[in-house]
């Protein structure tokens, strides 16, 4: 039977929908038909391709990593989204998203962050597209990510360092929302994973799946079939509801997604939320969380800024949920272990958030052995999180002045 | 509807005013402490209360409330506290909601909820991110329990929208006056009044207007127009900014007596 998720509500099975104030409901349904009208509308698709293609470098290409597969006893291909314009899959979903508020007719955009992966694609596609652009960044993360802060600012975009409770992407989250419920009239949110209230998770699976599209294509070409496995990292999910979408409907090719396990999941101190949370509610949709026994949302952990987050989007927990995915945490240790492996092996320094998926194909390498082929999403790369790599690895000696005023 | 509501909606109407309604977090600062604001703040005159249930990501709420639900969550106020403040809310003879995020009651089990907030002798539950689309289970429970669901109606609601959300809505209908999270405002918004008229037309159920109500001049102007007055923020400010408890209770007190002066017609 062929995959068809959600429904016209937005559910995956038992997740997903609408959990959101009543104020942004009729907004939320205007950009599910925004988005339903454009999707279908030659012409806006044809400029969104062209953009992504003169614009983002889309498609990006596959490589087949000789020296990591050696070492991991398996082959690995990589889907290089880290060639991508701004180094990541995430201008994928937010050029649509700025597209669609452009014929929309908004003026201004505001966008979360965590890494600042989503609020930098956010802020190059609202410089490119003539929008004003907030991005709310917890300031946790403002100041783990200070050289990506600059960034932003550099394109044009206002950064809110955003102090409310856990002072992270959740909270960004948060204060976004609280933005646009009071600017929905000539605000857009360019939300920044496939999580989130109806349409969201539909709407960026819809913009991410070029990924797994161009993947499965590629890899038809090189090897004349399917790779066993498609792996990639899931904080929100969108890299990775973006390269499963293309292999749903092929039971044979294994769906792995690899969650932040932080110190490790029996720690406490992870992000690992399908592997070590429980079904709730939390920013719009029902799906897996890490909550305490009262449903208050608790704190995540991960080396990784982009996957230090304590919810994940909907269809990955239907996904799991009917066993078509399978999710699995690596550590911090594990994924600066794998981290290091392809810089040394490869010349190419991934993104942190990257570096678990990678991690997750060096287990799966050796489950699977010499024979299989795991395609592995390489969602971005890792110039932003150089600072936080060199410290784990302890490469600086003397304290390193980022930017006017932070030291660390 | 359950009785209680009903009768503190005629009551007023008998006497020509809107009804007061109140919002306190429970377990703010101290889960003693939060009845004992409750207790001054009806005998201030507030005629409905609403026990807030601290939450950790309110997404609806502006920087006061946020910061109590944060204090009293960190104070280690659980679900069962905010139900133990509700018995001690009702005792006081006023009808008593609660208003909370809708992940704590799933979580605590819906039906569960449900029984022990009627058990309590709480009269219903507002509801901020749940709408009716979602709440079957809920409607069930209240059901079952002679629970009011008051659900949000907002500005932006379409009139498709506004009739579904009215229908599925007992008790009353909680109109939010501006687009925007809970927080005092300086002037009240024109879209309250525009908003209570579309819901009027649909229904005779009361409707209650809130978000950004902060004095009696303010509650004044909207019980010309609407049936309940609803304040909150402005109510917690009253704590947040004591310099002693006692200081914090008496001017909660003042400020119910101002917004009950604010809420007679005449």
């Amino acid at each position: 039977m062929t995959y068809a998720q959600p429904d016209t509500t937005g559910h995956f099975g038992r997740f997903g929908g609408r959990f959101m104030p009543e104020a942004l409901v009729a907004p939320l349904d205007e950009l599910d038909h925004a988005w339903t009208d454009a999707k279908s509308d030659p012409a806006f698709m044809a400029e969104l391709n062209r953009m992504l293609r003169e614009y983002a470098n889309v498609p990006s290409p596959l490589y087949e990593a000789h020296r990591f597969s050696e070492a991991a006893g398996a082959r690995i291909l990589l889907k290089r989204e880290d060639l991508n314009h701004t180094g990541a899959h995430k201008i994928r979903n937010v050029i649509g998203q700025a597209l669609l508020a452009k014929r929309i007719g908004k003026p201004r955009a505001i966008a979360e962050t965590g890494a600042g992966q989503h609020g930098v694609a956010s802020a190059t596609a609202c410089a490119y597209l003539d929008l004003e652009c907030t991005v709310y960044m917890g300031e946790v993360d403002t100041e783990r990510q200070a050289l990506n802060v600059a960034r932003m600012r550099m394109l044009g975009a206002e950064v809110v360092s955003v102090t409310s409770g856990s002072r992270t992407l959740k909270d960004a989250i948060n204060e976004a929302l609280r933005d646009w419920v009071a600017s929905v009239d000539t605000t857009s949110y360019l939300f920044g994973t496939a999580a989130g209230p109806h349409p969201f998770p539909s709407m960026v699976r819809d913009l991410t799946r070029g990924i797994g599209d161009e993947a499965r294509e590629q890899v038809l070409k090189l090897d004349g079939k399917l790779p066993d496995a498609a792996v990639a990292c899931v904080g929100g999910g969108s890299n990775a509801i973006g390269l499963f979408t293309a292999f749903i409907d092929d039971a044979d090719v294994r769906l792995v997604g690899v969650e932040a396990g932080g110190d490790g999941v029996d720690t406490g101190r992870h992000a690992a939320t399908i592997t070590g949370g429980d079904v709730g509610v939390l920013h719009g949709a029902r799906s897996f969380l890490l909550q305490d026994e009262d449903g208050q949302t608790v704190e995540s952990h991960s080396i990784s800024a982009g996957l230090d987050y304590p919810g994940v989007g909907p269809e990955h927990s239907f996904l799991a949920d009917i066993g078509r995915a399978q999710y699995v945490p690596a550590t911090d240790d594990e994924a600066m272990a794998a981290f290091d492996l392809l810089c040394k092996t490869e010349g190419i320094i991934p993104a942190i958030e990257t570096a678990h998926a990678l991690a997750g194909a060096l287990d799966l390498a050796k489950e699977l052995g010499p024979d299989a082929t795991i395609l592995v999403n390489l969602s971005g790369r890792g110039d932003k999180d150089v600072h936080t790599a060199a410290e784990y690895f302890g490469l600086i000696d003397e304290p390193v002045v980022l930017e006017q005023g932070v030291e660390e | 509807m359950s009785g209680a509501i009903a009768d503190v909606f005629a009551k007023a109407r008998a006497e020509d005013r809107a009804v007061l309604v109140g919002y306190l977090p429970a377990g703010f600062p101290t889960k003693e402490l939060s009845i004992k604001a409750i207790e001054a703040m009806v005998d201030g005159g507030v005629d409905l209360v609403e026990v807030g249930l601290p939450y950790s990501d309110p997404v609806m709420d502006g920087p006061v409330i946020q910061a109590a639900a944060e204090q009293a969550l960190a104070a280690g106020s659980r679900t069962t506290d905010v139900i133990d403040v509700v018995r001690a809310s009702a005792a006081t003879g006023a009808p008593t909601v609660v208003m909370t995020y809708w992940n704590p009651v799933e979580r605590y089990g819906v039906e569960r909820f449900a029984d022990d907030l009627a058990a309590a002798g709480g009269s219903g539950l507002i509801t901020p991110d749940l709408i009716p689309d979602e709440a079957d289970e809920w409607i069930a429970a209240s059901q079952k329990n002679g629970l009011d669901r008051i659900f949000l109606v907002a500005p932006s609601s379409t009139d498709e929208r506004l009739e579904m959300t009215v229908d599925a809505a007992s008790g009353f209908v909680y109109a939010t006056a501006v687009m925007g999270v809970t927080g005092a405002r300086d002037q009240t918004s024109s879209l309250g009044e525009e908003l209570v008229a579309r819901v009027k037309k649909v229904t005779d159920k009361p409707v209650g207007v809130g978000l950004g109500v902060s004095n009696g001049a303010q509650a004044h102007e909207i019980a010309a127009y609407a049936d309940a007055v609803i304040v909150g923020s402005a109510l917690v400010r009253c704590l947040l900014d004591a310099p002693t408890e006692s200081a914090g209770l008496e001017a909660i007190r003042t400020l119910a007596q101002d917004l009950r002066a604010g809420v007679e017609r005449t």
